[in-house]
């Protein structure tokens, strides 16, 4: 199975579980929890359910698109269910019966592991899940979020796209795989890989990615004290993706490095506890319309 | 009529460190509760799985045996009245016992008599007893709990089905959102849910479903399914016990299969082999007879041995990849130079307050510095010792060691001598580590040794002054058990160095480095109790009573090694009867000592010969003693002291100490003071419970 055509499988197992299919959100980023589909919306008592892909940016981890397991940037998929079903572990596993991957011809477990970013105030407890001893999705019940408690608690599931594809379609180098018929990663990615190791390790402009931070958080507090929390939010999401960057260029010293990544935290906290207050000030919209749907 | 009983809570996957502890819980408590609820059952037998805790309990009986009470009331004259009739109060009582006034007699309490009846109390149901059993799993402790959708309840893990039956029974309860049932669940994917239909039949109506519920029969199935690979393939697995237990609690039906790997990574480090089959993927790595490494490991399926091959094959990419990594890793490591690695410690926070990785280094070189000239290291092995320090965690900046951590300073080890170190500084890079846990391997070399407490002392001393003291279980630095590699290690190279020394040292390069800190005062005293309460500890361990620990650490630990010899000589004589005049003399000595002001004594002040006799005693006495402790003879130095007993004893029966004239009285408490003074520098012998039996 192509790539394309998992997304395409992964998307139509999760839709047919009512999730919305979302696409990726336009703001680089590490990972997808980042998305605000998950931060934000994983915050305060309304339910969300939703699924998208996230190509998500790790400057430090570029490779110049040498290394046959590390990219600066791979591809989550991402599901969110709040409140998490009681049947979540079933569906997964369905979702994994869908791409193919037939359980009883596997070893499949769910081992301990717990996940936490402290950038983002966030914790959850769940399992890295095992395909034959390979690491192949995140699985976490949020407890906490932007230093928030979660109330109700949404599931999380992260695939590794191409960790899961290299599995499925038995190829040792990701560069390899195949994304639809007779086009690979490498085609699409390898140009990228490379300008992108360049840029980071070499080219980037400190001076300018230093302002741009100063420049980003700064507008962040501003409109976040007119209580716009999605435009907010794209700037700390900038914040961090710069900061990123001057981490793997090795230009932020120790004590600057505790330093940012608190200022990052406080504006996460910040946002969080400002979006409740916005959804609340709305009517929790999303809790009526459930009401509605269930009568 | 007595039946079985079934408990079992079916739970998201439970983490394999938790499970050992919660099915020891889970028996104890159960116990407890059925001893608590006064129902008679026979055995206690627990369950646990990833996906399963459960508690079978046999011979449980249908009832609460009936009891007799005995209820007492007012007292008689409250209860008769003067026509000697039964009052109200004695009526009411009766009554509220469901008994008639011809039921009471009298008992005597503490020469009062009182109104008694007896009455009968009915043995209640055990089947409506049994709702209450939840509380035990719910007083289950774990070291983390979570909430999941929209409950309230905090558990382990999820819980989403519970199995209870008393016989045939299913005994009605909730916890959270979840009911009772006789229906269980089986294998993921091997097995059904299914009923069960009878308590009894519990462990074998699961194992038809692929679910081994106990914990020893998996365990046991997996060592079988070991030694007969072994056997087949003449191997020799690496079998390690803690690997063994996780490996159980990750499967509900265990089967065991081989796989290989390329020839070509055993040019690996060994250490990284092992350490990526073992702790990575929970391999058990495999050996020659010969005890040469092969390129095989053996994994265990949580399943059957159907399509095992195709989950052998996934195993092996799997290991071949980490492998890849790891000889990807190790080649780039050896680029560059060490100089070019430590540069990057200087970007390495090692704790907020306390600075980088790099300063951590220099301030372990400097007390390493000290220490070797403390133990008169002569000029090549001070030079060896300071490399050593400088080098000591370069490897932290490896990509190996990035990628696995428990491989520091084996890696350091290794890397150092292909960067062309010397064999001592590439051992000691190793040797700072240890003792890695309690009671491990200690440094076999004087300098590794030296890093390694010069490293622990900074670790120690740093965390304390910014106030990360170990407070009942939390000790996440592992302080205390670094404290204790400290005083192991001087303890087995008998080192002539107290542990006080050392503390101050290292305080005051905290203090030069002006780091923010707590006052001194604080720190210093927070770290001198620290290192008293782990020598405490460790003399404890070495068989030491209480008393005599308490003795020994009365000024301090001072040199470890003659503080523990101290303590196991006054074990000895506390109960040899021949010593019995000495402690007392020396005791009585002490006790009046404590009224003095001075230790000054002055001849012309004497008034009879004991007094003189005493005094020239000690003068001659003293510098033995103080030499005899110099060369680390507690016996020797407690001999010398004995000298003083009978010129002590003498002295008290000749001489009045408390003499009305204020000068002569001074003098002799300052003579005794002088003698006290010294003791003390032994042991306080008046804290010893003394045991000869005469």
């Amino acid at each position: 199975m192509n790539i394309q055509n998992m997304i395409l499988t992964l998307q139509k197992h999760w839709s047919d579980q009512g999730c919305l299919l979302m696409q990726a959100y336009d703001t680089e980023k590490g990972a997808g929890t980042m998305s605000p589909m998950t931060l934000l919306r994983s915050l305060g008592p309304e339910p969300w359910n939703v699924a998208y892909v996230e190509p998500s940016r790790r400057p430090a981890d570029g490779r110049y698109g040498e290394n046959p397991n590390r990219l600066y940037q791979h591809h989550q998929f991402q599901v969110i269910m709040k409140p998490s079903p009681d049947n979540i572990q079933e569906l997964y596993l369905d979702s994994l019966r869908a791409l193919g991957i037939d359980p009883d011809q596997h070893d499949i477990r769910f081992v301990e592991d717990n996940w936490e970013n402290p950038t983002l105030g966030a914790a959850g407890l769940g399992w890295e899940v095992w395909l034959d001893g390979m690491e192949i999705t995140q699985f976490t019940y949020f407890q906490q979020i932007g230093g928030l408690e979660a109330r109700p608690v949404s599931a999380e599931i992260t695939y590794g796209i191409e960790r899961l594809a290299s599995y499925i379609q038995d190829k040792e180098n990701v560069f390899d795989l195949e994304w639809t018929n007779g086009v690979t990663v490498g085609d699409i990615f390898t140009q990228p890989e490379y300008e992108h190791s360049v840029y980071t390790f070499e080219e980037s402009d400190e001076d300018m990615l230093f302002d741009l931070f100063t420049t980003y958080e700064k507008e962040a507090k501003r409109i976040m004290d007119k209580g716009l929390v999605f435009p907010a939010y794209d700037y700390v999401l900038k914040c961090s993706h710069t900061f990123n960057l001057l981490d793997a260029k090795g230009v932020i010293s120790v004590t600057e490095r505790t330093g940012y990544i608190g200022r990052v935290r406080n504006l996460a906290r910040e946002i969080a506890k400002t979006y409740v207050e916005e959804r609340e000030r709305l009517g929790f919209p999303m809790l009526e319309k459930e009401a509605e749907h269930n009568e | 009529m007595s039946k079985t009983v079934l408990f079992e809570l079916g739970v998201e996957e439970l983490p394999a460190r938790f499970i050992d502890d919660a099915l020891r819980q889970l028996e104890t408590k159960t116990a407890a509760w059925f001893k608590d609820a006064r129902i008679p059952f026979g055995e206690v037998k627990g369950f646990a799985t990833p996906r399963r805790l459960a508690v079978q309990i046999t011979e449980v009986a249908d009832k609460q045996p009936n009891l007799e009470e005995e209820a007492k009331g007012p007292a008689k004259k409250i209860a008769l009245n003067e026509d000697g009739e039964w009052t109200k109060a004695a009526i009411g009582f009766s009554k509220g016992q469901g008994k008639d006034v011809e039921d009471i007699y009298f008992k005597e309490i503490k020469g009062t008599e009182y109104v008694h009846v007896t009455k009968f109390v009915e043995g209640e149901w055990t089947e409506k007893l049994l709702q209450g059993f939840h509380t035990v799993f719910l007083s289950l402790n774990f070291p983390k709990n979570m909430r999941w959708a929209d409950y309230e309840l905090r558990y382990v893990r999820p819980i989403r089905w519970i199995t209870a039956l008393f016989g045939d029974q299913v005994i009605p309860f909730e916890i959270g959102n979840v009911s009772t049932d006789r229906w269980t669940r089986g294998h993921r994917f091997l097995g059904e849910d299914i009923e069960i239909l009878d308590a009894e039949q519990y462990e074998e109506a699961l194992q038809k479903q692929f679910v081994l519920a106990s914990v020893e029969t998996r365990k046991q199935m997996i060592q079988k399914q070991l030694n007969d690979l072994q056997e087949e393939k003449g191997w020799n697995l690496i079998i390690d016990q803690d690997l063994l237990d996780e490996v159980t609690h990750l499967v509900e039906y265990p089967t065991a299969f081989s796989g290989s790997f390329n020839e070509e990574f055993l040019s690996l480090p060994e250490e990284a082999l092992i350490t990526s089959m073992k702790e990575h993927q929970r391999y058990f790595p495999v050996r020659s007879n010969e005890g040469e490494l092969l390129p095989y490991f053996v994994g265990v399926r949580n399943g059957n041995d159907k399509h095992i091959d195709n989950v052998a094959r996934g195993n092996e990419k799997v290991l071949k990849a980490r492998l890849k990594d790891a000889q990807f890793f190790y080649e780039e490591d050896q680029k560059g130079t060490i100089d070019e690695k430590l540069a990057k410690l200087e970007r390495m926070v090692y704790q907020e307050e306390l600075g980088t990785l790099s300063d951590k280094v220099n301030r372990i070189v400097a007390i390493s510095g000290k220490l070797a000239e403390w133990l008169q290291l002569n000029d090549q092995e001070k030079q060896l010792t300071k490399r050593a320090a400088e080098i000591c965690k370069f490897d932290l900046v490896t990509q190996m060691v990035d990628e696995f951590t428990e491989l520091q300073g084996v890696m350091g080890e290794k890397y150092a001598r292909l960067f062309g170190e010397e064999e001592e500084v590439a051992v000691a890079i190793n040797e700072h580590y240890m003792p890695r846990q309690a009671n491990g391997e200690l440094p076999s070399t004087t300098i590794g040794a030296i890093v390694s407490i010069a490293d622990k002392l900074d670790t120690i001393v740093g965390s304390i002054s910014i106030g990360i003291i170990p407070t009942g279980s939390q000790d996440p630095y592992g302080l205390r058990r670094q404290a204790l590699g400290i005083l192991q290690m001087l303890k087995e190279k008998g080192w002539n160095v107290s542990v006080e020394k050392l503390i101050e040292l290292v305080h005051n390069f905290y203090d030069e480095l002006n780091l923010p800190t707590r006052t001194q005062e604080e720190v210093s005293h927070d770290l001198h109790e620290f290192f008293k309460v782990r020598a405490a500890y460790l003399l404890k361990e070495d068989g030491i009573d209480p008393d005599v620990v308490e003795a020994v650490l009365v000024q301090g630990i001072g040199r470890y090694a003659t503080t523990r010899d101290k303590a196991k000589v006054l074990v000895a004589k506390r109960s040899d009867a021949s010593f019995k005049p000495v402690q007392e003399a020396l005791g009585r000595a002490m006790n009046l000592a404590k009224k003095a002001e001075g230790t000054e004594v002055s001849k012309n002040l004497f008034e009879n010969e004991t007094e003189a006799k005493l005094y020239e005693v000690y003068q001659a006495t003293t510098p033995d003693y103080h030499k005899a402790l110099q060369e680390n003879k507690p016996e020797e130095a407690l001999a010398a002291l004995s000298r003083l007993a009978s010129p002590i004893h003498d002295f008290f029966d000749q001489t009045m100490v408390m003499a009305e004239d204020e000068q002569v009285k001074e003098n002799r408490l300052s003579l005794l003071n002088a003698i006290s003074q010294d003791v003390l520098t032994f042991a306080d012998l008046t804290a010893i419970e003394w045991k000869q039996q005469f």
